[in-house]
């Protein structure tokens, strides 16, 4: 099992700096997480550091496949006033 | 009597009193003779080094440490540079080698900062690798760097390794329930905390790395974004407990928030203060405080001197070509300095014959005006009402007069005829609560609509001291009795 990072990553090099094993990468898109490196921080921490310093919201799923910080979890932003604001912009 | 430009009581033997010396500002006059000679080619810290001296930074630190909810992380920190803004991030290699370019190229470069676009100290290689190479290769070159405070005391000692005087640390709240408001979560210790217990965390290693940079004599600013009803009555507690814990100056700036930028602030409807807002607690702040008054908000990675942006000739591909003899530039850039420090210096010693009296006034309890100027740099009124992209605001009293804030309005001249009068409504909303604006020249219709709204247009006033100048039609308002005539005072309140 192992975290991966999508699209979404912004790549701001902070999960590359906390990985207990090196296991985070630069890419030519975005970061990347080296599946054999990965130990999902078992046994270094309690939790998964780079999910615990990922700023973007969906950017890293968890060995599960699961996102790790869902939306709002991290700016607090409640999905429908997100949703509201975006449908305001593009009214424009 | 003299005017009595703020401050200048304090410090006469120096004779700083004419409008283009490089201390009349509000946050210069009041520091002692060893910090002032620290910060007075910095452009950041005097409204006039800004138009004599240059700083740059470079992006070589992207990663973050915590979360404000002004900011949203697809971006450039937006404390540091506008929201919305995205660097080109560079290695510590690549940094080092486009700073010294541009030192070489333009000689007024005199500091390099370091901002973001995360948190510097977050990327401590990255930075101290910066720091490291450009403290060895150009000495002559200060560096300062910006910082949110969470990592500072464990770097503390490290940064006082290098060529660094100054350190700017942003402190919004001393209060954790504020805090928890201000910052969702803080990444602590290998985990990730929200809430008030993250915040308090973050004041108090704030607090700390305050404490121990005044120890070790580094020069601290403190950067304070006023958020209306989250922390702007907070804001004069927390001026007040950095001043005692020894920060030079206290900056505070107004929250920009726009729903585009995808920030907390921005979706949630929060507004950022008025002019007048920001100007009233910036007071309240002063008197506890050095307030840093002309702070643009300026573009974090914007190179060259003030309203001029040369990034482009300084992109990384362009750098990587160049062949820069550093020995060279640096005996330039040596020569260029003392001949902008002497002019500087020179004008500082200028007799003081210039000035006016207002001794001569009879009411003494008249009360204070605000005016607003259209000048291009130089101390002086020199700039058409409809050429101008911002405007001073000076307040004159029967005492003195003084730099207080400055106001972004929309160019009126802009070629378009159809937007003239929309245009020039928002300029005179802006300028809502001055009473006369000073500037070089001004057209017949901005000059009605600005007298209609209760400012005063003046032209006479053209290439003068601003101090002068302001002074001068201070003492014309009082003579002429327009200032104590309450009824008209209210009618003025009513009309701005």
């Amino acid at each position: 099992m192992a975290y991966s990072i999508v699209e979404s990553c912004v790549s701001c090099h902070a999960c590359s700096m906390v990985c207990p094993t090196n296991a985070i990468y630069q890419a030519e898109a975005h970061f990347m997480v080296d599946k054999k490196k990965c130990t999902e921080c078992e046994g270094d921490y309690a939790d998964s550091q780079c999910a615990s310093i990922c700023p973007i919201e969906g950017a890293i799923l968890n060995g599960a496949h699961q996102i790790a910080n869902p939306a709002g979890s991290l700016t607090g932003i409640p999905l429908e006033r997100l949703e509201a604001a975006l449908a305001e912009i593009q009214a424009r | 009597m003299e005017l009595n430009v703020l401050g200048q009581s304090e410090q006469t033997e120096s004779g700083c009193a004419s409008g283009s010396c490089g201390s009349n500002d509000d946050q210069m006059s009041h520091l002692s003779e060893e910090i002032r000679q620290k910060v007075f080619n910095h452009p950041c810290y005097s409204e006039e080094a800004h138009h004599h001296f240059a700083r740059m930074h470079v992006a070589v630190a992207p990663a973050c440490n915590i979360q404000c909810h002004y900011c949203n992380r697809k971006y450039d920190c937006s404390n540091e540079s506008r929201p919305g803004v995205v660097s080109e991030l560079l290695s510590p290699d690549q940094a080092v080698k486009k700073v010294m370019a541009v030192a070489a190229e333009i000689p007024q470069m005199t500091v390099l900062g370091i901002a973001g676009p995360g948190d510097p100290l977050a990327n401590p290689e990255r930075t101290f690798d910066t720091f490291r190479q450009l403290s060895e290769k150009a000495p002559d070159i200060k560096l300062c760097v910006s910082t949110n405070g969470l990592s500072l005391p464990e770097h503390v000692d490290e940064l006082c390794k290098h060529n660094i005087d100054h350190v700017t640390m942003t402190i919004n709240t001393v209060d954790p329930e504020i805090g928890a408001e201000i910052y969702p979560w803080v990444y602590w210790k290998n985990r990730r905390i929200k809430g008030v217990k993250g915040a308090k965390i973050l004041i108090e290693q704030q607090q700390k790395g305050l404490e121990m940079l005044v120890e070790r004599g580094v020069l601290v600013k403190v950067n304070s974004v006023m958020i209306p009803g989250v922390n702007d009555e907070h804001l004069k507690e927390v001026s007040k407990i950095v001043k005692q814990k020894g920060a030079f100056l206290h900056n505070v700036m107004p929250l920009i928030a726009e729903a585009e930028h995808g920030t907390f602030y921005g979706v949630m409807g929060q507004r950022g203060p008025t002019n007048e807002e920001l100007m009233e607690l910036q007071d309240s702040c002063s008197g506890d405080m050095n307030m840093m008054r002309h702070c643009r908000q300026c573009r974090a990675d914007a190179v060259g001197l003030l309203g001029e942006d040369r990034g482009e000739e300084f992109a990384m591909d362009k750098v990587e070509m160049m062949d820069i003899d550093y020995e060279a530039a640096m005996v330039k850039r040596k020569k260029i300095h003392d001949a902008i420090e002497a002019d500087l210096e020179a004008k500082r010693k200028a007799p003081n014959e210039v000035l006016v009296s207002l001794a001569g006034l009879k009411k003494k309890e008249t009360r204070p005006v605000l005016m607003a100027i259209a000048t291009t740099g130089g101390g002086v009124i020199n700039q058409h009402f409809g050429h101008a992209t911002e405007f001073l605001i000076y307040e004159a009293s029967p005492t003195d007069v003084r730099f207080v804030s400055h106001r972004k309005v929309e160019l009126y001249c802009a070629g378009n005829d159809d937007d003239g009068v929309p245009i020039l409504q928002r300029i005179i909303e802006t300028l809502k609560g001055c009473e006369a604006v000073l500037c070089s020249k001004v057209g017949f219709e901005p000059w009605s609509m600005l007298e209609e709204a209760g400012i005063q247009p003046n032209g006479e006033h053209a290439m003068e001291p601003i101090e002068e100048a302001v002074a001068a039609v201070y003492k014309e308002m009082v003579e002429s009795g327009q200032l104590d005539d309450e009824a008209a005072t209210e009618q003025q309140l009513a009309s701005a």
